[in-house]
């Protein structure tokens, strides 16, 4: 099963209601496919930091679709032909989300542990001090 | 080659805002902001973050400068490209 965070951003003049059926559209799409719609981030009204198709803002919505992946095609057809969808990003986390659960867990089994590791981490930073004042002096020499 | 690495240096002393008296080299922030505030996955969405890590010109921030570690650099980088498709930082400013 993969994660998949598809971003749309929906054209400013879009009223509310339009919005929302485009949002639950999209959920539609996605779900008649066989994926499933965990999550629905409605980030509202934001700056675009360039124009995109002379808009300066547009809405943010956020899905966080599970699935095997030939669906997310079918959704980013649909957001391409609709006009009211400005741009749209879809990006594959559950790799990312994975990696980072694994890093917790390695942090949180360090911790209980005990310290040896840390000390370790303490070394590390003399010798890295103790390098970083050479290259100093080398290149103090080196202007003189 | 000599004078590659001489503009380098020259770089670097710019970058670490290395003006004034006494000692010239001003030693950079050697620890990683993501490594200590434990942050495991950059958002792409958090511009308030990357904002940080982009100068007035919109690049990336080097991490010789910002101090950043390479893991998180990595991470870093590409959620600042992301987050440029998503209009959420600019491609280029000036």
């Amino acid at each position: 099963m993969r994660v998949y965070e598809v971003l749309f951003i929906v054209a400013p003049n879009t009223e509310e209601s339009d919005i929302e059926s485009l949002v639950a559209q999209m959920s539609e799409v996605a779900t008649n496919q066989g994926a499933e719609v965990a999550k629905v981030d409605r980030m509202g009204r934001r700056r675009l930091a360039y124009p995109i198709q002379k808009f300066n803002e547009g809405h943010y919505v956020v899905l966080t679709v599970e699935g095997t992946g030939a669906e997310i095609a079918e959704v980013e057809r649909r957001m391409r032909v609709t006009d009211a969808i400005i741009r749209y990003l879809t990006i594959r986390i559950d790799e990312d989300l994975k990696r980072a659960d694994k890093f917790r867990a390695r942090r949180s089994a360090r911790s209980t542990a005990g310290s040896p590791r840390r000390s370790r981490d303490a070394r590390d930073r003399d010798v890295r001090g103790r390098m970083a004042e050479v290259e100093v002096t080398e290149e103090e020499g080196e202007e003189l | 080659m000599s004078s590659d690495s001489r503009d380098r240096d020259n770089d670097r002393r710019e970058g670490r805002g290395g003006r004034g008296g006494g000692r010239r080299y001003v030693r950079a922030r050697r620890s990683c902001r993501f490594c200590a505030d434990k942050i495991d996955y950059i958002d792409y969405k958090d511009g308030k973050l990357l904002s940080g890590y982009i100068p007035e010109r919109g690049k990336i921030l080097p991490r010789r400068i910002s101090g950043t570690c390479a893991p998180h650099q990595r991470m870093l980088a590409t959620a600042i490209k992301r987050a440029r498709n998503a209009a959420i930082l600019p491609f280029a400013t000036d």
